[in-house]
């Protein structure tokens, strides 16, 4: 990414972030919800996050992970049923890097 | 009140350092901290700059993780359609998750108050600060976390606590799945496509299944008494 480019980006994501929250409420005029778009609205947020996160964790440049030695995988276990347990982040992030640091630090995976 | 903040600031300083570690410089580092000011989407989007994703990935895939605002809006509008634009554009650069959720939470009823604007002011103010400050702390002392530590991996774990509170049922579990599957699969596609493919897959699906669980629904039912 060249160095304007960076910037551009900020500013898109600014106006993004802008017209998202304020979607329904910036116009004066009444928008309809378009057919469909309720169920959409369902799915995307979650497919995004998913698509992200997933490959952070069972992929390594570009290749899925041949072992099951990665701090990533136990990790990201590790925060998974915490969420389930309790629904909270951050209990899911302190969880997660527990169980990851000393896997990492500890045994080099 | 302080034990949302203390989950803010600690999101807010994982936001900092994956934007310390990025390798953009550091005006840039701290326009996006002031102005984009959305968690979720900045964490999501910072790989996808860094590998050199082409514009229009960044932005859609910000959008998509963005899009549960567009429904909260829905909400707010009965509340703030009578306040100046000015007013209303501030209102929504400053709004995110747990603004919404208190606010709705404690006015209730869809209608205007002249306590409403305090009442939000005053927490989304709180939640601003409580965020920016160790956002800040994040980006300056980034360098002096060693990259072998993977202290990326509590973005990617923040991430993964925001997909699961999305995750309301089965189909939107099996939207999941397949969203994470395609974006593995697909990973090889130049420009970050993958996340597109991923996305798509998923909306499809999503979609396909709401499709068939109505029409499951609108049968008779002695035909599944019959089938067993």
């Amino acid at each position: 990414m060249h160095s304007w480019e960076g910037w551009i980006a900020v500013i898109g994501l600014t106006l993004l972030t802008l017209v998202t929250r304020g979607f329904f409420f910036l116009s004066k005029r009444e928008l309809p919800m378009p057919r469909g778009m309720n169920q959409a609205l369902r799915y995307a947020p979650l497919a995004a996050l998913a698509a992200v996160v997933v490959p952070e964790v069972v992929m390594t440049q570009g290749q899925l992970i041949d072992h099951w030695q990665d701090a990533r995988i136990f990790g990201a276990v590790a925060g998974g049923l915490y969420f389930w347990w309790r629904r909270g982040i951050l209990g899911t992030i302190l969880a997660g890097m527990a169980v990851m640091l000393p896997l990492r630090l500890g045994l080099g995976w | 009140m302080l034990g949302i903040a203390v989950g803010i600031a600690a999101w807010g300083l994982i936001t900092g350092v994956a934007m310390g570690k990025s390798g953009m410089p550091m005006p840039l580092m701290l326009l996006m901290s002031f102005i984009v000011f959305a968690g979720s989407a900045q964490l999501a989007v910072l790989p996808l700059m860094a590998s050199g994703a082409p514009l229009w990935v960044v932005w859609a895939t910000a959008l998509c993780v963005n899009l549960r605002f567009v429904i909260f809006s829905a909400q707010w509008r009965p509340y703030l359609i009578g306040y100046p634009l000015g007013a209303r554009l501030r209102w929504a650069y400053i709004t995110a998750d747990l603004s919404y959720v208190m606010f709705m939470r404690r006015f209730p009823e869809p209608v205007p108050a002249p306590e409403q604007p305090p009442y939000f002011w005053g927490g989304a103010l709180t939640n601003w600060v409580a965020w920016q400050v160790p956002s800040l702390i994040g980006i300056l002392f980034a360098e002096a976390v060693p990259v072998h530590w993977g202290f990326g991996f509590a973005g990617t774990l923040a991430l993964l606590g925001l997909a699961m509170a999305l995750l309301s049922d089965k189909s939107t579990a099996v939207a999941a799945a397949v969203a994470g599957c395609a974006a593995v699969a697909a990973y090889a596609l130049p420009l970050k496509l993958n996340i597109v493919v991923a996305i798509a897959a998923a909306v499809a699906v999503g979609l396909l299944m709401d499709h068939v669980g109505k029409a499951h629904a609108a049968k008779p039912h002695v035909d599944s008494e019959e089938i067993k």
